[in-house]
């Protein structure tokens, strides 16, 4: 690596100044795997005892916090998110919200999103522009808007009204037009002039090429629709329309009776992380990939 | 930004219909832009001028025009609007005071040793990194509770040292109040005990963050850090081969080339990752609201909190919705300074290398970020 001299002209100092060099490379290597190990440990550490946690009875789980292995190992967290708690009606409400928050966004973002890089018609550049000063407009203060709309339309309280509002986002339209901007016309021209309609060729030539970004659209639709909590929360009332999201909250604090329940939370906490925690596996890769772009380049 | 504007026209024939077609594309994602977004703010903007109490619609004949009354609630007039507004922007500042520092700090610590050439595992020490960051709020509040809870796991390992740990999400006890006390000092000098800025005695604005806003500190480095620690990583895996060969050349040590060569170069990914920071940690919300907002004496509300709960808890709508208004006020000030920066900054740094991959690279990624800052998209 360092070393260039060849050996062959001056072996003696070519040797002691590499092996100086490795001491101290390896030391700092070592010292960097401990630092990397440590904090590896403190980032990982604390859902691996969460899952422990999860088995074990309420009085276990307070007193014996660090424990990886449960003294007696008991379902009945489990038992109870199944049987006294409405978790899989829970569950069954973000599952459907979400599917069709994050088709409606993959679809409705990315034909804003064509439109706007590669249509031509009066007002685009008016609408690109809005789109953009929306993207600004912090998530946190739309909260009591969103609650007045929905109210004054009679969608508060509805399944349209917790998925309305989140079919379409600035800055879904912003990623895709960004994408189609980059990507070359020529294919879609050669379509149009054999006279394919816009939206034959949007979708069944210009969809397909636009793979990565649908896929990266995917995932942050996904994951957020999955783990959006602030909208769940201004948009109904009824427990029967509860979410993963807004019911485990409701258990935290403390409406099923009394002690702090640690194991329950914990086993709702667990579970409803697996689907994002699944999709984060599958697509490790293409998340990392940001990174992986920027080696080549 | 790339425009297809400046093709040459083509035959009136291929483009036939294509106006209508544009608009009918963009129809869905403008229609709902504009009905659940648009719309929502000019109405939420009427009733912070009004005394909407929550009944029927606001829009109705009976809700009365009171000007900026809600506004002076929380701001001039003297009363528990205003103390609990003042609270909120104080539990806030620390809160921001100390998560963007520390959350960029630790992002760039961790893209650096994840960074190495030389490391095994990289691909597990980046997932361990990130995780965090893609799990739901609810679910990390959840396990930190349980970690930070009097007989916890935090409190069970630093009692192997000695230390007799808080019951941290209780605790109201502000540090800098803590630190004071413990030199005897446990009530203001009568200069520090009149009531200040937003009727808030500069001896409660200097209290610090409370050891429950601290633990809500510690939880947000933990759920941020690993989506800055991408960015980093793809910014210095960019300029990596530059600063090998800038290190190679003057022999400079670690230490030296991180603070001369590296930091430098980072400059762009570090403001982006800095603005980002500010703007997301004073909308810092669904946290608060998963333990309840109240508890721990008030020291971990803040204004996104206080707005919700003056709103739809205490039925003040014009004063929840005056508060938002505020919040959104400041947080589109330092959005607007944050692209007026990147702006002043982007011609210089197109001259240095024109065609130069990395910076779109770091910008899609940088705007990525962004919305998974903000908690998904909106």
């Amino acid at each position: 690596m360092t070393t260039t001299t060849p050996e062959v002209d001056a072996p003696k100092r070519s040797f002691t100044r590499r092996k100086r060099i490795g001491t101290r490379a390896r030391t700092s290597m070592l010292i960097g795997y401990l630092i990397l190990i440590g904090l590896a440990l403190i980032y990982i550490y604390p859902f691996i005892i969460s899952i422990a946690a999860s088995f074990k009875t309420d009085a276990e789980a307070t007193q014996n916090a660090l424990s990886l292995i449960p003294d007696t190992v008991t379902f009945a967290a489990y038992e109870r998110l199944f049987g006294d708690v409405p978790f899989p009606q829970w569950a069954g409400n973000t599952l459907l919200i979400s599917t069709i928050v994050t088709v409606g966004r993959v679809f409705f973002d990315s034909l804003a999103g064509y439109a706007l890089s590669r249509l031509h018609f009066r007002g685009r550049t008016v609408v690109f522009v809005a789109f953009i000063a929306i993207l600004s407009v912090p998530g946190v203060v739309l909260l009591i808007p969103r609650f007045l709309i929905l109210q004054q339309l009679g969608l508060y309280d509805t399944y349209g009204g917790m998925i309305i509002p989140l079919l379409s986002t600035a800055a879904g339209v912003f990623i895709m037009k960004q994408f189609f901007d980059s990507i070359p016309v020529s294919i879609e021209e050669a379509a149009r002039i054999d006279g394919a309609g816009t939206f034959r060729v949007y979708w069944t030539i210009v969809l397909p090429m636009a793979r990565p970004a649908l896929v990266t659209l995917f995932i942050l639709s996904f994951q957020g629709s999955w783990n959006e909590l602030g909208h769940f929360i201004v948009s109904r009332q009824s427990p029967e329309l509860n979410t993963l999201t807004t019911g485990v909250a409701s258990l935290v604090s403390g409406q099923l009776g009394s002690g702090n329940q640690f194991p329950l939370q914990l086993a709702a906490a667990v579970l409803m992380t697996i689907p994002v925690a699944v999709l984060f596996f599958i697509f490790q890769k293409r998340i990392m990939n940001t990174t992986e772009g920027g080696e080549k380049g | 930004m790339p425009s297809t504007a400046v093709r040459p026209r083509r035959g009136g024939g291929l483009r036939r219909g294509e106006a209508r077609s544009g608009w009918l594309f963009v129809a869905p994602a403008v229609i709902i832009t504009a009905v659940f977004l648009v719309i929502p703010i000019a109405l939420a903007f009427w009733v912070s001028l009004s005394d909407w109490n929550g009944f029927q619609s606001p829009l109705n004949p009976r809700v009365n025009f009171v000007g900026l009354e809600n506004y002076a609630a929380i701001t001039v007039d003297e009363g528990l609007d205003r103390r609990n507004f003042g609270i909120s922007v104080r539990n806030n500042l620390y809160y921001v005071l100390l998560v963007v520092p520390l959350q960029t700090i630790l992002s760039l610590l961790l893209a650096i040793q994840v960074n190495r050439a030389a490391l095994r595992g990289k691909g597990f020490f980046r997932t361990a990194f990130y995780f965090p960051s893609v799990t739901s709020t609810v679910a990390i509040v959840i396990v930190f509770q349980f970690l930070f809870t009097a007989s916890g796991a935090v409190n069970a390992v630093i009692g192997a040292f000695g230390i007799d740990g808080p019951d941290w999400f209780n605790d109201s006890t502000g540090l800098v109040h803590g630190a004071l006390s413990a030199f005897g000092v446990s009530g203001p000098p009568p200069a520090l005990a009149e009531p200040g800025f937003l009727g808030i005695s500069a001896w409660e604005w200097l209290a610090g963050p409370s050891v429950a806003m601290s633990s809500l500190i510690m939880l947000a480095i933990f759920t941020t850090s690993g989506t800055f620690m991408l960015l980093f990583l793809a910014a210095l895996q960019s300029i990596g081969a530059e600063i090998d060969e800038a290190t190679l050349m003057d022999g400079a040590g670690p230490v030296r080339k991180f603070f001369s060569v590296t930091v430098p170069m980072l400059r762009p990914t570090l403001f982006t990752v800095l603005t980002l920071g500010l703007i997301g940690s004073w909308q810092v919300f669904d946290q608060i609201y998963v333990l309840g907002g109240a508890s721990a004496g008030g020291t971990i509300s803040t204004p996104a909190f206080l707005a919700y709960r003056s709103s739809f808890v205490d039925l003040e709508w014009g004063q929840g919705a005056a508060i938002a208004f505020i919040l959104f006020l400041f947080i589109i000030v330092l959005t607007l300074l944050q692209r007026w920066f990147l702006k002043e900054r982007g011609p210089k740094k197109r001259k240095k290398s024109s065609t130069s991959p990395s910076t779109t690279t770091e910008d899609s990624a940088a705007s990525a970020t962004a919305f998974t800052v903000d908690g998904g998209l909106r």
